[in-house]
């Protein structure tokens, strides 16, 4: 999977094909991450085949369901558990980010496993995605956000540091008060 | 040179890139060392999320708690008379006028020129007067003159009065 832009967090219900000895098979939800359907679909029948005895040609999707944030303008600790592949093995993680939704705090997960770790986004599984109450959080760039009268200022700033010109004829101011 | 400005919940910033660029919000909470919690009841800006590298931070500060409802948020901004403050400030005078140059038609240009033109030959000629009042004096001259502290006058620009806005 690419993690392209912003990821979505689908509600994936899946069961084998209806047979004689099985008229009613038990379904089975999955909750995934991606940035759409199509890619949700796969991603689903990739866990259970790894799960359970039955794969796309011998299953079908009942219910596919993008879900929305609940709270999008509440600040939310996400622990997330992952499994990833790195060079030279497989290890299991646990990382907390501070986002607005799940789908923001997946998607800063994956960019910051391939920042730290190189991790591509194929080889990454996300276990669990829980949102974390503030005097349970672990991780100390997480923890220092906690505070009520928080104060900072902007040190250095570098305005359109993107666009700023190859050329300059004399150095840009970066203190603003 | 201490900080004065902090990002803090309550500190009014102008957003200077982006969609909402020009408009005012005020900041809510932190969510992480690059992003903010930002709201703009007063200037129409709803409640998300936005890159501190986009806030330009004024001298502003409203005060309510962190994390507080959009309607404390517009109670504050109201009791504060923020846009009336804002709009009074030299910072947003000099963003008015630099869209009304921005706006200018040739014409414009022309009346603006042939102002500056008159004023600064009206400024010429009783400078030159006060010039040859001093010099008879014996005052005019690097070593002649006593030493006063200048007090640097802010002369308003002719764009603010003279070029019609459209």
């Amino acid at each position: 999977m690419k993690a392209k832009g912003e990821l979505k967090e689908f509600e994936v219900i899946g069961r084998k094909l209806p047979s004689e000895n099985e008229p009613k098979p038990p379904l089975y939800k999955m909750r995934i991450f991606s940035p759409d359907t199509i890619v949700a679909k796969s991603r689903f029948w990739y866990f259970l085949r790894q799960l359970k005895k039955f794969k796309k040609a011998t299953g079908e999707i009942v219910s596919i369901k993008e879900i929305p944030e609940k709270s999008p303008i509440k600040i939310k600790n996400f622990g997330i558990w992952l499994r990833y592949e790195s060079r030279s093995g497989v290890h299991n993680m646990y990382r907390e980010y501070r986002d607005l939704s799940v789908g923001g705090a997946v998607t800063q997960c994956y960019r910051d496993m391939g920042a730290r770790h190189r991790a591509r986004a194929h080889s990454i599984q996300i276990i669990k995605v829980e949102v974390i109450k503030a005097a349970a959080c672990r991780r100390p760039q997480v923890k220092q956000f906690h505070n009520s009268t928080i104060k900072f200022p902007l040190p250095k700033r570098v305005h359109h540091y993107k666009r700023l010109n190859k050329f300059a004829y004399k150095r840009p101011s970066t203190y603003f008060l | 040179m201490p900080f004065e400005r902090y990002v803090e919940p309550g500190r009014v910033a102008l957003v200077a890139d982006g969609p909402l660029k020009g408009k005012l919000v005020s900041v809510v909470d932190v969510i992480d060392q690059t992003r903010a919690l930002v709201d703009g009841p007063g200037s129409g800006v709803p409640r998300q999320q936005i890159r501190l590298n986009q806030l330009h931070l004024t001298k502003f500060r409203l005060s309510y708690p962190f994390t507080a409802p959009t309607r404390v948020v517009r109670k504050a901004w109201t009791d504060a008379k923020l846009n009336e403050k804002w709009a009074e400030s030299q910072w947003s005078k000099n963003l008015a006028n630099k869209e009304k140059r921005a706006e200018m038609t040739d014409y414009d240009r022309f009346k603006l020129t042939s102002a500056r033109v008159k004023r600064n030959r009206a400024r010429t000629a009783v400078f030159k007067s006060l010039k040859v009042k001093a010099a008879r004096g014996g005052k005019f001259g690097k070593k002649k003159v006593p030493k006063t502290p200048a007090k640097k006058q802010r002369t308003k620009k002719a764009p603010a009065a003279k070029p019609a806005k459209k």
